[in-house]
């Protein structure tokens, strides 16, 4: 089938093009949440967190488990499971993968793909592969900003992705804590000599990649399915944002994460559903070449 | 003040020092010299807890340290580190309030003015990235970030190293002055001249042993020394 991309432009009137960009900014900024744990760990620790998508799928897991035994609202279990999901993380980086890395970081790496693939399975034997989804009131529920019409879940998902990155911010430039989390990103010896605790920081930095993921489950349930493998797309799209925000970057993964929003929805509409994520490994593909280092990352 | 005895140490199987006594009083200016690679830098990582003991001991205060470097900042036992290791993706003022990250904290506002006093080019820029610094400012920066844990006893790994020679002649001279202010100082040097004329005593260590020790006078009068170190 031969199609006329100039035509299929011009075929779509401003409206569509510019709703779809909004839906991708509110969609992307899920993402960029995503992206934020895996960017922070890799700042820190210098090493992948494979179990990163495993551990989306449990938050969401544990998000559909709430509404469904409890009714408790998506948005609701948030505040729950943020604090849970950020103790989670730190328990397993002090207690299990730092001890079982024996003081070698690159160790980290393989034991956070053990996890992963254990997460997984786990997930498998008691859920089944089934896919699982809440509904909610506000699943199709629009806003209408003038001419435009918006997903209600996505903007409150924007809103709350917009909260999640001002407390970071805060955490990470205000407190002494956060001031130790960014001085073992680039200087591990000369903050052990501080008395800073390198172990405690990691622990840190995971937890709080986690309470991100916990905050994103609540977010993405309402318009979103979740099955024990749900965690690898979005890890693919989160692992593009952090290579083109620049590996480690805090702002990067924000405004790379809004950038591949948009880019998946424009897309989506001029490619068609199906190859709509043909945009986004375009682009991993466009930076590795042009720019390695990505928008916000310093050479190595 | 400091009181090592019999310390041995080194990396995986490998001995490095091989038994070190060595002790700073109060108030003194100890020179801890020896050319690359005989142990000074490994010397300190003990000192400061990053490495493991095989034997001997390290009393700081009147206590053993237990060997983390948690227990020796506490202690008030504070390195400043070859390669001065500041955080240069912060800015001056948030390294410096680093410097008090586990002790001092309650007294960081007062601490910082003891500093900016001492250092006050670093006043004037307290937002610069540490990574922007000159290598003489980042060697202010990373004294002054000691300073902020308030020492007992500070040790200063190679100060001198990679500054032009009117800086190491500014560096001596801070010694010197923060040692006047009641401070201890352990000063481990590669520089023999600069370190013998401002330190009380002096330990030379070759090959993971003290091979010669005393006052700083008796020790740059020394003729060995004189044809080893300083080629008379």
């Amino acid at each position: 089938m031969q199609r006329n991309w100039k035509s299929d432009w011009i075929m779509y009137s401003p409206i569509i093009l510019i709703e779809a960009m909004i839906n991708g900014l509110l969609t992307g900024s899920i993402y960029a949440l995503i992206a934020l744990g895996l960017t922070l760990v890799y700042g820190v620790l210098h090493i992948i967190n494979f179990a990163h998508g495993a551990t989306l799928a449990v938050a969401m897991f544990a998000v559909w488990g709430l509404n469904i035994a409890a009714g408790i609202d998506p948005y609701l279990s948030i505040l729950l499971l943020a604090p849970v999901f950020f103790a989670l993380g730190y328990g397993v980086q002090r207690f299990i993968i730092g001890p079982a890395a024996g003081g070698d970081d690159g160790n980290i790496l393989l034991i956070t793909l053990g996890l992963s693939i254990f997460i997984e399975n786990a997930l498998l034997a008691s859920f089944g592969s089934d896919t699982r989804a809440i509904t909610s009131d506000l699943s199709f529920s629009v806003v209408e900003l003038g001419p435009f019409l918006i997903s209600t879940p996505r903007l409150i998902g924007f809103a709350g992705s917009l909260i999640v990155t001002v407390i970071l911010w805060f955490v990470m430039t205000r407190t002494d804590a956060g001031k130790a989390i960014r001085a073992v990103a680039k200087e591990k010896l000369g903050a052990s000599l501080m008395g800073i605790n390198v172990a405690h920081v990691y622990a840190l930095t995971f937890g709080i990649g986690c309470a991100a993921l916990a905050v994103a489950a609540g977010l993405l349930m309402p318009s979103f399915y979740v099955n024990p493998r749900v965690g690898g797309a979005f890890v693919n799209i989160a692992f593009t944002i952090v290579v083109l925000g620049g590996m480690g970057s805090i702002p990067g993964a924000m405004i790379g994460g809004l950038l591949i929003g948009i880019v998946e929805s424009l897309s989506g509409l001029l490619l068609g559903e199906s190859l709509g994520q043909i945009g986004i490994f375009i682009i991993f593909i466009l930076v590795l070449l042009l720019k390695p280092t990505g928008l916000f990352g310093a050479k190595a | 003040m400091l009181d090592v005895k019999n310390l041995r140490t080194g990396y995986g199987g490998v001995e490095v020092l091989r038994g070190i006594d060595i002790t700073v009083g109060k108030g003194e200016i100890v020179a801890v010299l020896g050319a690359n690679g005989v142990g000074k830098t490994t010397l300190n990582k003990a000192l400061s807890g990053l490495l493991k003991l095989t034997g001997g001991s390290i009393t700081f205060d009147g206590k053993p340290l237990d060997g983390s470097p948690i227990a020796a900042v506490e202690a008030g036992l504070i390195q400043v580190p070859e390669g001065r290791k500041i955080f240069p993706n912060m800015s001056i003022l948030e390294n410096l309030e680093l410097g008090s990250y586990r002790r001092g904290r309650a007294n960081r506002a007062r601490n910082l003015e003891l500093v900016f006093s001492t250092f006050p080019k670093l006043r004037q820029r307290i937002e610069q990235m540490a990574g922007t610094l000159s290598g003489g400012e980042q060697q202010m920066l990373a004294i002054g970030r000691g300073m902020m844990a308030e020492p007992k006893l500070l040790i200063l790994d190679e100060p001198s190293l990679g500054l032009s020679p009117l800086l190491v002649e500014e560096m001596f001279d801070l010694v010197k002055r923060l040692n006047a202010e009641g401070l201890p100082i352990m000063l481990v040097e590669q520089n023999v001249v600069q370190s013998l004329e401002i330190a009380s005593r002096a330990y030379i260590i070759e090959n993971g042993l003290v091979t010669m020790s005393g006052t700083a006078a008796v020790i740059s009068a020394d003729p060995e020394l004189k044809r080893a170190y300083l080629g008379l």
